[in-house]
């Protein structure tokens, strides 16, 4: 029985003594001086224009929004000189209204002379009553922090995943079979998902407070940002940044508390707040970024991440779609120049990632700067792309910045959708153009590759009659990957449906400097394309399929192992190209190249379907290493490592000495191996004894059970009964009729 | 060895069993009908028809002698084995669905569904081993309702009087018939419904399926689990054999899921797995639906498994069977 205003009026009410409670409950009415605020800067005056100013500030107070009444204001008197004393008291009734009108009205110009400046009555009090003395503040004792990268010492050099199922996060060592375990693991550990950062420092978790970054060996929380019902979050690159996004508009209720770290009442209302991580500090905060008058049906997904980073971490820029590009600096946050970049129609647009190369020319720089100035430092690059508009044609425009000149521009025509994809060092930019035909009722692709290192960039174009669905550029490589199809039941995807799919691998011809088909895999089912980090590698997996979950294991440089160094054999095109192994998890969902590209896992996320959750790890070849099929499965992530701190020199040295080293790990592995078998073998004893002990006495309780029961010990008469079968088969092989005369 | 496939049944098997001596294999299923065979050829000796409804459960006497059987009919009947006369009914207010003989052959345990507004009963009929075996008491010797969740498997234990059952819940129970109190329980020994309960051959340990994808050893006195069988499918059942250090599990997404998800293959097999070591050591394939029930030998020379596609699958292990020692030398206790 629910009554409207939440009072209900049952008999037994009113027999009930509520003192007690409303007693505890009551609201001190004496302390209520929280909705009262303090006005200064208010004219003096006598007792004749009292009633005009009263109704004028009042005026004034609603104008902006805090409706007052002059029977609100309280005049403070100076009775000497018959005059007011320059300030009033006002009260609004409750404390959020006080904030409100505290916030509202302080500065506000009432004529030329005066200008309100509004506190808080509590505030006054509170600083009126501040001990004058001076404390000296209390140096906390310095605590070392754990290294947050104290993983990459592990002394056998073994990576780390984590994952999630049901409510648990288990962070694990990965290695040889006895090198696995469980490095941590917590219940509970995050509300909605983890991840890690790019470089693998910080491991996050989400709240419905906000994200906590963890790290160090004992797992300690590093930082905290409070966004409630955070959703998504992005790091910068070198994460130095976190950008966290909230489907609700963030609010900031009286009581939050304040400070660089929270959000502030200028901050309501949007979704992304991009953090500081070292300081933990609030930067900035943005709406997401909608499209202009658009049909709320047609509104396509956003864009995540919706802030895009400088590989440099130096820049955050954000498309407003139609109009401009946003480019912030950072640390602080503000729009360089003061101005957007201008660009009619831009729909989407990316950064050039920086190589290895570039930053170590970079760290180099920084070293010499003082010395001499004035080097050319490479500018960060980013491309973008317009459609099609009236007259004009679609166009890929390539920009450098902080200059912003424009390097190169490309039109295209009857473009339908345009994907930039940059290779992971920098060298080139292919823009995956979807055309259609006149018609307008086929689809198919080009590529526009740029050759981003080349002056001029030239741009080379791969024309293909089928749809691309996926498209891959080998991390560090002159080789990319593509999945298309032409499949009728392409854009239509149903229940059981799979779709047919070829495979080509393409790869810079140095010669004639273009790119040239390397192979085609015809009729398959793959989908997905997974090169391993070091290149060379890949994996072709059927992701998202009820009926197909098949991996494909290829080398592309299988046949130049022979081959020394420097040797150029002229050899077939292609021919390099080998399959490996393949193999098959069933309903797999995720596939993922650990970071030193030796091992490839695979997982069957609970977020997808109910089928077969669990995760698998294979190597390079295709072998399964280990399989876990575990219920509520939901997220597999490798820790990320970063960049080698080998210089080239030592790792060319090492690569010299390969053999000397895989010698040592050979034996390690031999030594694993009878390692790992004794042990297993000691466990089975156990267990046997564990077993033939506990048979002995189940035997003694039995043969007790029976003699009790004066039975008799059927067991010791237990002839063995053989019974012979004998089957006895005729088979006529031949029947003849003869005449016998 | 190609297995002998027997296609006497039009409808999912519910249960199998060996005879004590192996000879003779008895079938059950939907179809109302209970069917025999020979073992070693698959070759039918006869059929048992009388049934109105599903035939759920059968067991065989030490004898060979008798055969009961219990249907969704609400009839609990006696079959004489070698000539496949009905030699009693048995009638109850709702479904039998299980029986089971004691090890003396004296008394059968059968298990009434609760449905209908009636409870989940366990009956104890002693039978009358005199004469043709026509005359049997209506009444049963002992019966009582197990509070809480019903049971779904029973069978008798070594100790006269004292049962063990398996529960919906996933409870395994002991009971003495006589009071029809809980002697013994383990309330957490499944997560899900108890499919199927075997014993060992002296029934001092017993291995349980369960929908909740594990079978598990548990020890006869304590009920404690001595070991966990950890599969990705529910299970059906599961078998212990005789001689060699393994359990036979199988079972298979349900059949009503069956047709929604992607028929996998290996999913219908019936597994082997290393009782003490918990480790699987093979598979078998064959069906093209989920196992129902698994039977082994009493020699352990052979098995057979019935499944949802209508099929009983008897394999001869070959020779490689016997001298395979995937493990080494074991001094391992049956």
């Amino acid at each position: 029985m629910a009554s409207l205003n939440g009072t209900s009026h049952n008999p037994i009410d009113d027999e009930l003594d509520f003192s007690e409670i409303e007693a505890k409950y009551r609201v001190d009415f004496d302390d209520g001086f929280d909705s009262i605020i303090v006005v200064d800067g208010v004219p003096v005056i006598d007792k004749s224009k009292l009633d005009k100013l009263l109704a004028k500030i009042s005026k004034e107070f609603s104008r902006r929004g805090a409706v007052i009444k002059p029977d609100d204001i309280f005049v403070p008197w100076d009775d000497n000189a018959g005059k007011t004393k320059g300030f009033i008291f006002v009260d609004l009734g409750n404390p959020d209204a006080a904030a409100f009108a505290a916030n509202a009205m302080n500065g506000h110009p009432f004529d030329a002379k005066h200008t309100f400046r509004i506190n808080r009555f509590t505030d006054i009090e509170h600083y009126a009553s501040i001990d004058e003395t001076y404390v000296d503040p209390t140096v906390e004792e310095y605590r070392p922090k754990e290294h947050l990268r104290a993983w990459l010492a592990d002394s056998q050099g073994r990576d780390q995943y984590v994952t999630y199922r049901g409510d648990d996060v288990e962070i694990h060592w990965h290695g040889k079979p006895s090198q696995c375990e469980v490095a941590y693991a917590k219940k509970n550990w995050t509300e909605l998902y983890a991840s890690w950062s790019p470089l693998g420092t910080y491991f996050a978790t989400l709240f419905r407070q906000g994200v906590r970054l963890w790290g160090g060996p004992s797992w300690e929380p590093q930082h905290r940002f409070a966004h409630p019902l955070v959703k998504l979050i992005d790091f910068s690159p070198c994460e130095n940044y976190l950008v966290t996004w909230s489907h609700d508009p963030i609010s900031v209720p009286a009581n939050l508390p304040q400070g660089p770290e929270f959000f502030s009442p200028e901050d309501e209302g949007n979704n992304i707040a991009v953090w500081d991580i070292k300081s933990g500090q609030l930067l900035r905060t943005f709406p997401t970024a909608t499209y202009e008058n658009e049909d709320p049906a047609m509104k396509k997904q956003m864009q995540w991440p919706a802030l895009k980073w400088s590989s440099d971490d130096k820049f955050v820029a954000r498309v407003t779609p139609g109009q401009h590009i946003s480019v912030y600096e950072l640390p602080t946050m503000g729009l360089h120049d003061k101005k957007s970049l201008k660009i009619e129609g831009v729909v989407d647009f990316e950064w050039c990632p920086h190589g290895e190369k570039d930053k170590e020319d970079a760290e180099k720089a920084a070293k010499t700067e003082k010395t001499e100035k004035g080097a050319k430092k490479r500018e960060n690059m980013l491309a973008y792309w317009t459609p099609e508009v009236a007259n004009q044609p679609a166009r890929v425009t390539l920009i450098s910045f902080p200059s912003r000149t424009v390097l190169r521009q490309k039109n295209l025509f009857n473009v339908t959708e345009c994907k930039l994809h940059w290779q992971n060092q920098g060298d080139f930019l292919c823009v995956k153009v979807d055309r259609h035909t006149k018609t307008k009722k086929s689809i198919f692709c080009n590529l526009e590759i740029f050759r981003v290192r080349e002056k001029d960039y030239p741009v080379e174009v791969v024309e293909l009659k089928d749809t691309v669905t996926d498209f891959s550029w080998e991390p560090k490589g002159e080789r990319f990957a593509i999945v298309s199809s032409n499949d009728p039941n392409l854009g239509n995807p149903g229940p059981g449906i799979t779709i047919k799919t070829d495979i080509g691998f393409y790869q810079l011809d140095r010669a004639k400097n273009d790119f040239k088909l390397l192979r085609t895999l015809t009729s398959r089912t793959s989908n997905t394309i997974r090169w391993s980090p070091r290149g060379r590698h890949v994996v072709l997996a059927t992701v998202g399929s009820s009926t197909k979950s098949e991996l494909e294991f290829w080398d592309l440089d299988f046949s130049t192992e022979e081959r020394r160094e420097g040797q150029n054999v002229k050899e077939e095109w292609g021919s390099g190209i080998q399959q490996l192994g393949s193999a098959d998890h069933y309903g797999v969902t995720d596939v993922e190249w650990d970071p030193s590209g030796r091992y490839l896992a695979t997982s069957a996320s609970a977020w997808r379907h109910t089928l077969e959750n669990g995760y698998a790890i294979w190597d390079f070849r295709g072998q399964e290493l280990e399989k876990h099929i575990l219920d509520r499965f939901k997220q597999f992530i490798w820790r990320p490592r970063p960049r080698s701190l080998l210089t080239k020199d030592q790792q060319r040295q090492i690569r010299k000495n390969l053999r000397e080293y895989s010698r040592a790990f050979d034996e390690e592995d031999a030594a694993e191996e009878s390692n790992v078998s004794a042990e297993l073998i000691a466990h089975r004893k156990r267990l046997l004894d564990e077993w033939n002990a506990w048979r002995a006495r189940c035997k003694r309780d039995i043969a007790e059970e029976k003699r009790s029961r004066g039975q008799k010990l059927n067991g010791e008469h237990h002839e063995e009964e053989k019974e012979e079968i004998e089957e006895w088969i005729d088979e006529v092989i031949e029947q003849i009729e003869e005449v016998v005369e | 060895m190609r297995p002998i496939l027997l296609q006497g049944h039009e409808r999912s098997l519910t249960q199998i069993k060996f005879n004590s001596e192996g000879d003779l294999l008895f079938s059950c299923s939907k179809d109302h009908i209970i069917n025999v065979w020979f073992s070693h050829n698959g070759e039918r000796l006869g059929t048992y028809e009388g049934h109105n409804g599903t035939v759920w459960t059968i067991d065989i006497d030490s004898q060979s002698r008798f055969l009961v059987s219990g249907s969704a009919d609400n009839e609990l009947r006696l079959w004489n084995v070698s000539d496949g006369k009905c030699l009693y009914v048995w009638e109850f207010p709702t479904a039998v669905k299980r029986v089971a003989f004691s090890d003396d052959d004296e008394r059968v345990v059968c298990i009434t569904e609760q449905r209908m507004g009636h409870q989940c009963v366990i009956r104890v009929f002693k039978l009358n081993h005199d004469g043709d075996g026509t005359t049997q008491s209506l009444e049963p010797e002992h019966m009582f309702s197990p509070i809480g969740s019903k049971a779904t498997v029973c069978a008798f234990t070594y100790t006269p009087n004292l049962i063990i059952t398996g529960h919906e819940s996933g409870k395994i129970a002991l009971f003495d018939v006589v009071t029809g109190t809980e002697v013994l329980n383990n309330e957490r020994a499944h997560m899900d419904v108890v499919t199927d309960l075997q014993l060992s051959a002296d029934r001092s340990y017993f291995v349980t399926s369960s929908k909740d994808k594990t079978a598990r050893i548990h020890d006869t006195k304590t009920l404690r689990v001595l070991k966990t069988f950890t599969t990705e499918t529910p299970l059906n059942s599961a078998a212990l054999a005789p001689n060699k250090p393994y359990v036979l599990v199988g079972g298979g997404q349900e059949a009503m899921q069956v047709t929604t998800t992607s028929l996998r293959q290996g999913k219908f097999e019936t597994r082997f797995w290393h009782k003490v070591f918990e480790e699987e050591v093979g598979r078998v394939k064959g069906h093209f639906g989920p196992i129902n029930t698994i039977a082994v030998h009493p020699a352990g020379t052979s098995y057979a498994s019935g499944g949802e596609d209508g099929f009983v699958r008897v394999h001869h292990f070959e020779e490689s069977y016997f001298r395979a020692k995937p493990y080494g030398d074991l001094q391992l206790e049956d």
